[in-house]
């Protein structure tokens, strides 16, 4: 890539004041290197990326309201983890954490397994107990 | 307290600090030359791990390697740390950096504030340096930062404490002891070999028979997994390959920066020429992340569309093919 051609599409990086760094060869054939502020193709990648989470997240809120899952898994969605990554943050088994899912197991949690999630997602143990904040 | 140290925007964060902290000790090196040396560049799949609910793709190495093999190739010693308390973590932190010792610090994304919401995924091999102190504040230096910022105590420890894959423990890293004079001549060699080794492997996972791997699968995924699934998978290719720290191209551009500037250095006149190939085929990629972005952006679930995009990927595969095996021959 020429460093003329460098992408200065809009993106989200603006907001942050971030800067992608390009490397890129000059007129005389030589590398450098050149800021961009952003390029199309990635910012839809990313803007799909975050809106299959969102719908992640929405499909998770619903299925807490019909008291199929439990808030647990609600919150997981909103904080982009996976089961993979909650389970570490609360240090239990995955499987453990697929069986708080369940609505009826959630409701007979103690409050040190509850702070242990309200940690992980940085809330309170009465947050943790509904999704409609 | 505060060091005195000069920050430099890097395109990768673990080029950026090593760069950096060498600079600090008193040695120029670039970030492709840290890049090079330490055998950044590659490629694998790794369709049976999931991160953001989609396959693992790379384009370089494995966190932390790139530091160990140039530290490795130019006779640095390199101190690394891990804890299980913050506590102690913090500790030994405020020690270094009584004793003026800037040090590297890999985090995890999620809790960065000064990152936008939408970058901020549970990855967890960011790299950047801690200069200093002031009150509760750290002074940070992150290299994909165009100028350096701070964190609170309690943002730090979150950030080094961070879970889930690659877990940092608080992992912290600076160099301890110099050759009086870094030679990198015999390092550039090893390093391109390994690249070259690597890229041509002869396992499914790395290298260009990984590319080939993706090809296939990517002519599957629209009846296999559903548009919508396929879509999602193509742009997390998309996104590993142009995220910020690549340099564009998938690190192909940072690789041809750092073949130029050895071709140089070893007067090598095959390397320069390998340079302007190597930037030939990180246009290629761009163009394969162009076209993958309207198969997703048009949301169009025709397989022509992903065959096109395979056949691309397979000519790229191709074409690193036969320059890793010229390359090897070069050096």
């Amino acid at each position: 890539m020429k460093k003329n051609e460098v992408p200065q599409d809009k993106s989200n990086l603006e907001s942050a004041n971030i800067k992608d760094m390009y490397y890129a060869v000059d007129e005389n054939g030589e590398y450098t290197t050149e800021l961009s502020t952003g390029w199309a193709p990635k910012t839809i990648a990313l803007d799909n990326a975050i809106q299959d989470i969102e719908e992640r997240v929405e499909e998770a809120k619903a299925q807490v309201l019909n008291n199929k899952l439990s808030p647990i898994a609600y919150y997981m969605e909103l904080h982009k983890m996976d089961l993979g990554i909650l389970a570490s943050y609360v240090g239990f088994w995955k499987w453990r954490v697929k069986r708080h899912f369940k609505p009826a197991v959630f409701k007979k949690l103690t409050p040190r397994t509850l702070q242990k999630y309200a940690d992980a997602f940085d809330i309170s143990i009465e947050e943790l107990k509904k999704v409609d904040s | 307290m505060k060091i005195d140290f000069t920050h430099k925007q890097a395109a990768h964060c673990e080029n950026g600090v090593v760069s950096n902290l060498m600079r600090h000790n008193g040695f120029e090196v670039s970030e492709p030359m840290v890049f090079g040396i330490g055998a950044g560049l590659l490629f694998s799949y790794l369709p049976f791990i999931k991160v953001n609910h989609a396959p693992v793709f790379t384009y370089r190495a494995m966190p932390g390697l790139i530091f160990n093999r140039f530290a490795k190739r130019t006779g640095i010693k390199v101190k690394r740390e891990k804890f299980n308390s913050p506590m102690a973590a913090k500790a030994r932190l405020d020690e270094n950096l009584k004793k003026n010792n800037p040090v590297g610090l890999q985090v995890g994304v999620y809790n960065l504030p000064y990152f936008p919401d939408e970058y901020r995924f549970h990855f967890n091999a960011h790299n950047m340096v801690v200069y200093g102190k002031d009150g509760g504040n750290y002074l940070i230096s992150d290299p994909v930062m165009e100028s350096v910022t701070t964190l609170t105590e309690k943002e730090l420890e979150k950030v080094r404490f961070a879970k889930g894959a690659f877990a940092p423990k608080g992992h912290m890293y600076y160099p301890i002891e110099f050759p009086e004079a870094l030679e990198l001549e015999k390092a550039i060699v090893k390093g391109i070999k390994q690249t070259c080794r690597d890229m041509t492997a002869p396992v499914p996972i790395v290298g260009v028979k990984a590319m080939r791997w993706v090809a296939k699968n990517i002519r599957k995924w629209p009846d296999k997994l559903g548009t919508k699934k396929a879509n999602h998978y193509l742009g997390q290719i998309v996104r590993m390959q142009e995220e910020i720290g690549t340099g564009g191209g998938g690190f192909r551009y940072i690789y041809a920066a750092f073949l130029q500037e050895s071709g140089k250095l070893l007067n090598n006149d095959a390397l320069l020429e390998h340079s302007k190939e190597m930037t030939i085929i990180g246009d290629q990629w761009r163009d394969f992340a162009v076209d993958a972005s309207r198969i997703y952006k048009n949301r169009s679930s025709q397989t022509d569309a992903y065959n096109k995009v395979a056949t691309q990927l397979e000519a790229i595969a191709k074409k690193e093919e036969a320059f890793f095996k010229a390359l090897r021959k070069a050096v």
